[in-house]
């Protein structure tokens, strides 16, 4: 089975993209499943499932949700062995800019949208910078020169990547991004062993441990201060 | 690069400066450094925060000095024509139109129901289609198979789009917007090309704006015109590709021969009958292949006067609305 990692800001098109392209697939008879990885709330498994496509869902709740992700993706992968899906895609809403669940040797992509603005692409940390394939949604309500400047933003924080453009509405492009996701040849039977492309922040505080009241004397573990001086 | 100082980096590639600025680095009093060395001045813990480990920025560095200098290298218009090799409908039923040729100059308007698969042509030709899409059509440039650099290269893609519903969305004026696409595109000469820009955006415009202007307190003509004028001057695509464009504010017909001028590939999907008889010829979309391909009769562009001329009267109709008149049998004349 193949496994493709899809993350991305909230609300930036990834269920949208990952809809269109499995419909390219389903045409092409290759078994999609899905995997939502979320934090509090999510309501794209109804989505999926009213398209015709298996999926499970988990949420993290008080984690950060790539950790999460890291945590079940053995047992995600162990669910879509079984279904006999020839791709398994995990869908994960980034929310933290600083981890991002990609995996070595396991296809990594990344979806942002034009209308958040130009200067996101430096902001996002290796959810972005390490990407395989970095797709950009909402071309259509954008001018073309936006377009250009925002995907030239995107190339110089990640000149590796393939930078594609989608549209999550009506799935121009959808049809070329799956080209480039499903290949047999990277066929994998097991997770096991394999590496998280970067580390997930060192975070240990008090405050992970379910500490809600504020000041010094509840700071415990890794604690940072901010600077306000000049 | 090994032995290169970044100060003698960025004297060579002055866009390198865009890299390690975009990605948060900041080199004041570290130029003497050469790559390697600047990064081997963060600890362990500054790379965890900053989130970066040393061997991708290097090798992503060397990607976009290659990139750009590949970007730079090229010929502005290298593209003449593009060729259209017929693949098969929805049915499986091979296209009977053989082959055809775009030249640079020409208008081709796009016509067909809802879901024929005018998309799809328009995405074949992005994609350069070589059999491998749902049509199987195959698309030469210039007659040869084309580099598969259309494909996925961001600073040189074969089609830019201009549409009904595009807005600007960035907090900027006009001469910012304007100044950051063309840092973009590294122009050289910016400040004339900017000045080209908002002189034929304002050519094409009813109302005359001017370089302070907010791009997003621009009314729709204006922004139209403005998006046309900068599609057409800085974008380097060869091929532009038109899906309906309003009539409101803008002079259509002065707009396309601009886009013409620029040696542009000019695609629009619509059906309004005075965009579709501006085109030399038209493709009819049904059930996914290409139908007929038809060249504007010289009855069909005499008939455009005419539709210009009821289009005007609608128009007038339209304004005296506005201004709040009341409409008698002879506002139609
Ligand atoms: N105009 C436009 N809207 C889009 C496009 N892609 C997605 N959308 C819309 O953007 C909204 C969010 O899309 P989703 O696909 O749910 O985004 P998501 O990234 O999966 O969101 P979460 O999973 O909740 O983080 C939806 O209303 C989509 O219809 C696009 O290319 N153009
Ligand atoms: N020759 C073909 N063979 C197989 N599938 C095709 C072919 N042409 C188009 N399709 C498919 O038909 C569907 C509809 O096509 P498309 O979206 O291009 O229509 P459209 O004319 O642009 O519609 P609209 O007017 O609604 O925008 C798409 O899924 C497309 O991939
Ligand atoms: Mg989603
Ligand atoms: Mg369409
Ligand atoms: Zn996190
Ligand atoms: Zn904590």
């Amino acid at each position: 089975m193949n496994l493709v990692t899809v993350s991305g800001p909230p609300s930036s098109g990834k269920t949208a993209v990952i809809l269109k392209t499995i419909e390219s697939y389903q045409k092409q008879g290759i078994y999609v499943g899905v995997i939502k990885f979320d934090c509090l709330y999510t309501d794209d498994d109804i989505l999926y499932e009213k398209a015709g496509i298996k999926v499970r869902k988990g949420l993290s709740g008080g984690l950060c949700p790539d950790h999460y992700f890291v945590s079940n993706i053995e047992e995600a992968f162990a669910w879509g062995q079984k279904e006999k899906f020839d791709v398994l895609i995990s869908e994960s809403a980034g929310l933290c800019n600083r981890c991002s669940p990609y995996i070595k040797e396991i296809k990594a992509i990344c979806v942002i949208d034009n209308l958040s603005g130009i200067n996101t692409p430096r902001k996002i940390g290796p959810m972005l910078k390490s990407a395989d394939i970095v797709v950009i949604t909402k071309g259509d309500i954008v001018s073309q020169a936006e377009r250009e400047v925002f995907a030239s933003r995107v190339n110089t924080v990640n000149p590796k990547a393939v930078v594609m453009h989608v549209n999550g509405l009506t799935g121009q492009g959808s049809f070329e991004l799956s080209t480039l996701l499903y290949d047999k040849e990277l066929d994998t039977d097991s997770l096991k062993g394999k590496q998280l492309r970067f580390s997930m922040p060192a975070a240990l505080c008090s405050y992970c441990l379910g500490e809600t009241r504020i000041g010094e004397e509840f700071q415990m573990g890794n604690v940072r201060k901010i600077n306000l001086e000049q | 690069m090994k032995n290169t100082s970044i100060k003698d980096l960025l004297e060579k590639y002055a866009f390198a400066g865009s890299y390690l600025e975009q990605n948060n680095f900041d080199i004041s009093g570290k130029e003497e450094m050469t790559i390697e060395e600047y990064l081997a001045t963060f600890s362990e813990e500054e790379k965890e925060d900053m989130a970066f480990d040393s061997e991708s920025i290097v090798k992503g560095l060397e990607e976009y000095i290659k990139q750009m200098l590949s970007f730079l290298g090229e010929d502005k218009n290298d593209v003449q024509s593009l060729t259209i090799i017929g693949g098969t409908n929805k049915s499986g039923e091979a296209e009977s139109f053989g082959e055809f040729t775009i030249s640079t100059g020409e208008i081709i308007a796009i016509v067909g129901p809802t879901g024929s698969g005018k998309s799809r042509l328009l995405g074949d030709i992005e994609w350069v289609a070589q059999k491998d899409t749902p049509t199987s059509r195959q698309i030469l440039i210039n007659n040869e198979k084309p580099d598969y650099k259309w494909r996925f290269s961001t600073s040189d893609k074969l089609v830019a789009q201009l549409s009904q519903n595009m807005n600007f969305v960035m907090d900027l004026t006009v001469a910012e917007f304007l100044d950051l696409h063309a840092e973009s595109r590294m122009v050289e000469n910016k400040e004339d090309i900017i000045q080209k820009i908002i002189t034929c955006a304002n050519d094409l415009a009813g109302e005359k704006f001017d370089l302070t202007t907010p791009i997003t307190s621009l009314s729709g003509g204006q922004s139209r015109a403005l998006m046309i004028s900068d599609t057409a001057i800085l974008s380097k695509s060869p091929i532009i590709l038109i899906d309906e464009i309003e009539n409101a504010g803008i002079d259509r017909k002065k707009a396309l021969s601009f886009l013409l001028s620029q040696d542009k590939i000019v695609l629009m999907a619509t059906h309004d009958p005075m965009l579709a008889l501006l085109g030399d010829k038209r493709i009819v979309i049904k059930n996914g292949g290409i139908h007929k391909i038809i060249e504007t009769t010289d009855e069909e562009r005499s008939m455009l006067h005419e539709i210009e001329a009821v289009d005007q009267k609608v128009q007038n109709l339209r304004s005296s609305l506005r201004r709040g008149e009341i409409l008698t049998s002879d506002s139609f004349k």
